[in-house]
């Protein structure tokens, strides 16, 4: 049998993986001009919760078809992603040199599987990867096969008609292997996604259509712990973990700031985002 | 031809346990037999077809091999995307059918036409795009979409279907099926319509003019092979046929093939298929035929014409 273990680590060493993380992202993308700093902000926290002390993977064999799935639904949060994987040892972090450079796969969203080891689904049009999520965690009951399927989606990404498709349909198949994990963090491409499309109330919503909801801070790991955990014990409902968090979290500048969904930081910036993470240069 | 997808459905899941159907909320008793024997191998997924479409393609990733069925312009149009994305990008070996395609539903209206299908999935990579002349093409077909690695679209009739197809168990996907052996002028088709070329090469004889006959299959891949060989045996008017729009299908496929060959002998092509227009005034599907010389009279006049 395959070596499909989590990390476990305590949520001070998460707390230090992700401030590294955080640093990596926002020179990675000054570096490249590769934007969506303040989206890889805001789920950072949640990824290295669900990398380390959730998903049953084994870096060393990506493709362990009895290993958990995790699909980023928000493809443009690929920056992060990538620093994850990375980190969490599926390849190595040199290669994370030739993002955004051109001829190379690491770009702006995640590409096809087989490209980069630990990339489960190719997104970035958004409303893709809950679906293919969905089909994935049908497979695992139709194989009784045990593992679960994960899937972050974005706030914004909740006007796509497809999620509401596939929220309809999960339920209906009693897939309790399934957890939805929303970083709700209150923006989207062009404003407040509470203003473009009412999303609110959004446990509601996930609630009227037969999930088990909970709502958390997406940037308090025990509060994940506990809702992670919850999530699993439910058989008889899939899950939505609806995460408050905030765009550009750690960053004070970058914070609650749309701003940073495109912009890239020039040198200045760099170096003060980086002093407030703890990194003088 | 839709009795015998459901037939051949019945034995495929009962001979491979990761085959599974998925309906748009269609075929209504039609599956009640595989539903019986294998029912955790059916998933009704709703009138909802972009997420049917994407999570196809997340079984197919799985290790699943997924067919998805629903009415031609909802299992193709409705879901272009996540046919490009999920399915084709992917590589997933999704099956996708397609039924009621052409004008089969003709009396429904333009929703339920489709005379675009075959010409805007054939701009896409890595996907097959298939139209059995008749059952027997079908059967074989789903067989081998079922074991390749590659996503293949189908697109197929409705009921009660002639054969036109003599059974040839080393048929496989890309090749040409002569269905009727004929001299002077060459008539490639795809799907169901073919039919209708048999009866017009009938007629054809008559006034002394031989039709060779000749299922293509589907409108990717092509059989450049067969088509090389044709052009070898000397034939030089050639008719292409498909129940789709006039622009991309089947009959530009051909043109795009002898534009960029290397032959030297001038061919001549007649395209025939339904102009590039919606249709508003409605009859069944043998009336429609008729208003676009798509019925055996119209395709033997066009033929003569040449």
């Amino acid at each position: 049998m395959s070596n499909l273990l989590k990390k476990q680590k305590s949520f001070n060493e998460l707390e230090e993986i992700a401030n590294e993380l955080r640093k990596r992202i926002i020179e990675t993308g000054a570096n490249s001009k590769i934007p969506h700093i303040g989206s890889c902000l805001s789920c950072i926290d949640l990824l290295v919760y669900i990398y380390w002390n959730e998903l049953e993977i084994d870096p060393l064999e990506p493709n362990d078809v009895d290993r958990d799935r995790f699909l980023l639904s928000k493809g443009h949060g690929a920056p992060a992603l990538f620093q994850v994987l990375a980190e969490r040892g599926f390849f190595d972090k040199e290669r994370l040199l030739e993002f955004g450079k051109p001829g190379s796969v690491f770009h702006e969203h995640p590409p096809k599987p087989g490209l980069i080891p630990g990339i489960e689904a190719a997104t970035g049009s958004l409303g893709h990867g809950f679906s293919m999520a969905l089909g994935m965690a049908v497979s695992s009951k139709i194989t009784a096969k045990n593992y679960r399927t994960y899937v972050m989606l974005s706030d914004g990404e909740c006007n796509e008609g497809s999620i509401w498709e596939a929220a309809l349909l999960a339920p209906t198949l009693n897939l309790h292997n399934l957890t939805v994990i929303i970083d709700f963090n209150k923006w989207q491409a062009t404003g407040r996604s509470e203003e473009i499309m009412t999303l609110q109330p959004l446990n509601l919503k996930w609630e009227a259509f037969g999930w088990h909801v909970q709502e958390i801070d997406g940037h308090n790991f025990n509060e994940m712990d506990e809702a992670f955990n919850n999530a699993k014990q439910k058989k008889n409902k899939p899950s939505v973990i609806v995460s408050n968090t905030i765009k550009g979290k750690g960053v004070s500048f970058m914070e609650d700031d749309n701003n940073w969904h495109y912009r890239i930081p020039n040198k200045e910036e760099l170096k003060l985002a980086l002093k407030e993470l703890g990194f003088e240069s | 031809m839709r009795d015998a997808f459901a037939k051949e459905m019945k034995s495929l899941v009962e001979r491979k346990n990761n085959v599974v159907l998925l309906s748009g909320d269609i075929g209504n008793r039609m599956f009640d037999g595989l539903k019986n024997s294998r029912p955790e191998q059916f998933i009704n997924c709703g009138i909802a077809e972009a997420n049917m479409m994407s999570m196809a393609a997340g079984m197919a990733l799985s290790g699943m091999r997924p067919v998805i069925y629903t009415i031609t312009p909802f299992t193709t149009l409705r879901c272009l995307e996540q046919i490009r994305i999920g399915v084709a990008y992917h590589e997933s070996p999704v099956v996708i059918v397609g039924t009621g395609s052409g004008l089969s539903y003709s009396e429904l209206g333009p929703t339920h036409h489709s005379l675009e299908d075959m010409a805007i999935l054939r701009t896409i990579p890595n996907i097959n795009v298939l139209a059995p002349a008749d059952k027997i093409e079908l059967v074989f077909q789903l067989r081998e979409a079922i074991e390749s690695p590659n996503p293949t679209y189908i697109r197929i009739g409705k009921k009660g279907e002639p054969d036109l197809c003599k059974f040839n168990p080393n048929y496989v996907i890309g090749k040409a099926n002569v269905i009727r052996s004929g001299t002077k002028y060459l008539l490639l088709g795809v799907g169901p319509i073919l039919g209708e070329a048999l009866k017009a090469a009938e007629m054809l004889e008559l006034e002394g003019v031989n039709l060779c006959v000749a299922s293509m299959g589907g409108v990717y891949p092509i059989d450049v092979d067969f088509l090389t060989k044709m052009i070898s045996e000397g034939f030089t008017n050639w008719i292409t046929l498909e129940e789709h729009g006039i622009v991309g299908g089947l009959g530009t496929a051909i043109i795009e093939w002898l534009s960029d060959s290397n032959n030297s002998k001038i061919i001549n092509v007649k395209r025939l298929g339904v102009p590039k227009q919606f249709i508003n005034k409605l009859g069944n599907q043998e009336y429609t035929r008729k208003q676009f010389g798509l019925d055996p009279i119209g395709i033997k006049k066009q033929i003569l014409e040449l």
